[in-house]
């Protein structure tokens, strides 16, 4: 376990972790959006910034991304930290002008005007849907494309999620409940990708408990018998 | 002909001085992308006809960019016995004239650049003479190349080659001291040693950063890895830089035996050269070049005998300015979209596919082999205390000689833009030079006699870049010139970021808004806080260098942007929207010309003809859409521009 400061705090860490993993399991808060502890740190919403000082010097960064080093001095509320935080969330905001949680973020960092032309998206961009999809699911059904202010979460080419299986998993992970999930009769459908799947009944209970696709991807993977899915998990337990 | 030892090095030398002095009379014409855009396939292709025609005793030769791109198509004339002469600017229907003229021993005097009557080889330190018993008739009056005002302050090391080899022959590229630096560092030189003279020749990156390159090398040669990786940017992507361009089209081989001398030194027997795809016939330059330099056994599987191998590679970019950030170029290599990531970990320790990479840039890799032939000492002579060598900079806009320059570093602004540049054309003013490309700022005449060297121009707000270089005159509108820039890096910003992402559209918006008249005086302040968080909380140097013409140009012209915003005005008449046409009614002829082609009819008034007086001519302010027709119909000037 390596040891540094946080605010006049000692903490410690592990070799290849990060100082927001570090901070945040030590109870100190840095506000932060497209971190999760699932999934590698991308460091695309800049929120969790904070100054660190190593060998004299100090820098301004983000702390997801920072790697955990002896003797570094972290600093999570200076002044150009907040400044910059307050800058981020009102661009943000900006964008995403009726997403709940930013508005929230907005307020609790004292942020209570937008100086730019509101536009009207709900994806804050943090990626964090087909991050948990590439790393957590190995689905990789949906991605980023175009560049710039054109960004966007799509699936491939606009066209069909293909390789979705409808686990949810993107909709548990979105921060801002952006990406939902609809479940009417047989059909599950995540509604932002418009991938409808069939589900499959239980030979017991008789509910729809997963998508036909789904099950027979993780028959096909982890080498399962055909009729391993015949029952749902609550009737087999 | 496999090149296994010294001696088939210098068998190849010779071969190539044969090529370069074929004994007869040799016309090269300059063939790269500047010249051929002005024509030069074509000039080439009526000399080949014509000697063909008449069987003429002549060797037709293709060249690279000499550097005058203004006066492009060049064509040069190499006779034994007679001074070399260069042709400017000569049009297609003109270039059978110059061969006959020649064979007749004349010279076309109103074509010609300069003459020559020796050459520098400064990769061995030598000089040429040309052996001079006939003079052309005509000839007199021609200025020598070193007295071309655009020629005589530069200092040729990078551009040591174009313009004077055939780029698809290695012989030639051997001929002038080519490969010979590679031999001696592979046998006569440890990698260590090699570090040790980078490091003391001073060389920083040319790329833009300005990373001392021997520090770079000495971390990657002590990265531990049984893979390592050479790399090569060649993305260039600043709006109006092309050096690199040059030097790939013109002397490929500069750079390939540069990184292989870098591959030998850091460990690497892999390679990439990452060229961004719209650069057509770089890629196939480089392509001849690395085939040539493997069929000879100068690249590939055991070097010159040495036991070392090496493999480079022909990468062509994925199409966006991103690509050029070290980290991004990396992410495409390796297949993935070009996006940067976060360097805690520097990519000579984790580069492409997590193993230590070097990547630097074409004019980077270019200097190596003559640094390693003259030496760190003669290297760090030139330039300034912390800036050395030369700079090749592409000198465009409003200036009388663009081109490219190449000079050493520490030479002043004013220097270039005047003494080199020629001036500011039809007598305007000069107001600012921009430099750093999107990344950079703007110079004011009040800084003209700035030294050009990283630091300098950083101080300055600017910085040295890729080395593009824009020259503005007062016709030129720097909220225009920073909304351009913003515009540009908008569009180019991959979008990982916040910061970098709405930042640099934010900043866009805000200029749009003051170039069309709905500029508020609060937009200044903001424009500065958005240009900081942009610079310092984003993830790359694109978003960390994004606000630079922004804020350099608020600097340096904030009464330019108070006029925009507080009176709707803009100084240079650049700005559509602030534009007001407007007819002055006592200089007025009552011609009509001007109501005939207005496209939207909003000039009315009476012609005046033999039997009506007439009334003057009157543009409805309301319907005008400023395309400036009206202006550039009146014979008589009538028509002012506000």
């Amino acid at each position: 376990m390596i040891p540094f400061m946080i605010d006049g705090q000692s903490v410690e860490g592990k070799e290849d972790g990060n100082v927001l993993e570090v901070a945040l399991d030590a109870g100190i808060d840095i506000p932060h959006l497209c971190y999760h502890e699932s999934v590698k740190s991308y460091g695309a919403c800049r929120l969790c910034l904070v100054e660190v000082v190593r060998r004299g010097r100090s820098r301004m960064t983000t702390s997801c991304t920072y790697p955990v080093l002896e003797g570094i001095e972290v600093l999570t509320r200076t002044d150009k930290v907040l400044r910059a935080r307050r800058m981020i969330i009102e661009l943000i905001l900006a964008m995403c002008p009726g997403d709940k949680l930013i508005q929230d973020m907005a307020r609790e960092m004292g942020v209570h005007e937008v100086r730019f032309k509101q536009e009207d998206k709900d994806c804050i961009l943090c990626g964090l849907c087909a991050r948990v999809c590439e790393e957590v699911v190995g689905a990789s059904a949906i991605q980023f494309a175009f560049r710039g202010d054109r960004r966007e979460m799509i699936p491939p080419f606009l066209g069909e999620a293909m390789n979705c299986i409808a686990c949810g998993a993107c909709v548990v992970a979105c921060p801002v409940d952006v990406v939902r999930m609809k479940e009417q009769g047989d059909e599950r459908t995540i509604l932002r990708w418009k991938r409808t799947l069939k589900m499959k009944q239980c030979k017991i209970c008789g509910n729809y408990f997963a998508p036909w696709f789904q099950l027979e991807k993780f028959k096909e993977q982890a080498k399962l018998p055909k009729d391993f899915f015949d029952v749902c998990y609550t009737c087999r337990s | 002909m496999e090149i296994q030892t010294k001696a088939d090095l210098e068998k190849m030398r010779e071969k190539g001085l044969k090529s370069l002095f074929p004994g007869t009379t040799k016309i090269s014409v300059g063939m790269a992308t500047c010249g051929l855009s002005t024509g030069a396939g074509k000039v080439y292709e009526a000399i080949q006809k014509e000697m063909e025609k008449g069987k003429l005793p002549i060797q037709l030769n293709q060249t690279g960019c000499i550097g005058f791109c203004q006066r492009e198509p060049v064509v040069d004339i190499l006779e034994p016995g007679k001074p070399r002469v260069f042709y400017q600017g000569v049009p297609p229907e003109r270039s059978v004239e110059l061969v006959h003229q020649w064979l007749e021993n004349k010279v076309v005097e109103d074509l010609l650049l300069c003459k020559m009557e020796s050459e520098e080889w400064i990769v061995e330190g030598t000089v040429k003479d040309y052996p001079i018993r006939r003079i052309p008739s005509g000839i007199d009056g021609t200025p020598h190349y070193h007295q071309v005002p655009f020629y005589s302050k530069q200092l040729k090391i990078a551009l040591r080659n174009c313009g004077f080899i055939n780029p698809d022959r290695i012989d030639e590229y051997v001929a002038r001291g080519g490969y010979f630096s590679l031999y001696k560092a592979l046998f006569e030189m440890k990698p260590e040693e090699i570090i040790e003279e980078v490091k003391r020749s001073g060389l920083r990156g040319r790329g833009g950063a300005g990373f001392p390159t021997g520090d770079k090398w000495a971390s990657c040669q002590k990265s531990k890895g049984d893979r390592k990786f050479i790399l090569c940017n060649a993305d260039e992507g600043d709006p109006g830089a092309y050096m690199d361009r040059s030097i790939l089209e013109g002397d490929p081989h500069s750079v390939i035996e540069g990184m292989i001398i870098g591959a030998y030194t850091i460990g690497a027997h892999e390679g990439f050269i990452y060229v961004r795809d719209e650069y057509p016939l770089a890629i196939q330059k480089l392509g001849i070049a690395l085939r040539e330099a493997e069929e000879v056994g100068l690249l590939g599987k055991n070097i010159l005998g040495s036991g070392f191998s090496l493999k480079i590679n022909l990468f062509r970019g994925g199409g966006a300015f991103v690509c050029g950030e070290s980290t991004a170029l990396m992410a495409s290599i390796e297949g993935k979209v070009g996006e940067p990531r976060a360097k805690h970990i520097h990519t000579t320790e984790s580069g492409v596919w997590d193993s230590p990479s070097n990547l630097n840039n074409v004019e980077t890799w270019n200097n190596i082999p003559i640094i390693l032939s003259r030496g760190a000492d003669w290297y760090s002579r030139i330039g300034t205390d912390r800036s050395k060598g030369t700079k090749v900079f592409s000198v465009v806009g409003k200036v009388n000689n663009t081109g490219l320059v190449e000079v050493p570093m520490g030479i002043t602004l004013r220097e270039i833009v005047y003494d080199i540049g020629g001036g500011i054309p039809d007598g305007k003013k000069f107001k600012a030079v921009q430099t750093g490309g999107p990344s950079g700022g703007c110079i004011p005449e009040s800084l003209i006699d700035l030294s050009v060297d990283y630091d300098r121009l950083t101080e300055a707000g600017s910085m040295m870049g890729s080395g593009g270089m824009i020259v503005m005159d007062e016709s030129t509108c720097m909220v225009d010139v920073a909304k351009y820039f913003m515009n540009f890096l908008k569009d180019e910003s991959c979008g990982k970021c916040t910061s970098c992402r709405e930042g640099t559209k934010r900043m866009h918006e805000i200029l749009t808004e003051i170039s069309e008249g709905r500029g508020k005086p609060e937009h200044l302040d903001l424009l500065e806080e958005l240009g900081w968080v942009t610079a310092e909380a984003s993830l790359c140097q694109l978003g960390g260098t994004a606000p630079n013409p922004v804020l350099s140009t608020l600097r340096y012209f904030r009464e330019e942007y108070q006029e925009h915003i507080i009176n709707k005005r803009c100084p240079a008449k650049v700005c559509r929207a602030l534009l007001q046409y407007r007819i002055l009614s006592d200089v007025c002829t009552m011609c009509g010309r001007c109501a005939k082609v207005c496209p939207e009819k909003a000039i009315t008034g009476k012609r005046k003809t033999k039997k009506e007086k007439g009334e003057p001519f009157e543009i409805d302010t309301e319907k005008c859409i400023k395309c400036g027709m009206c202006f550039e119909t009146c014979k008589f000037e009538a028509v002012e521009v506000q």
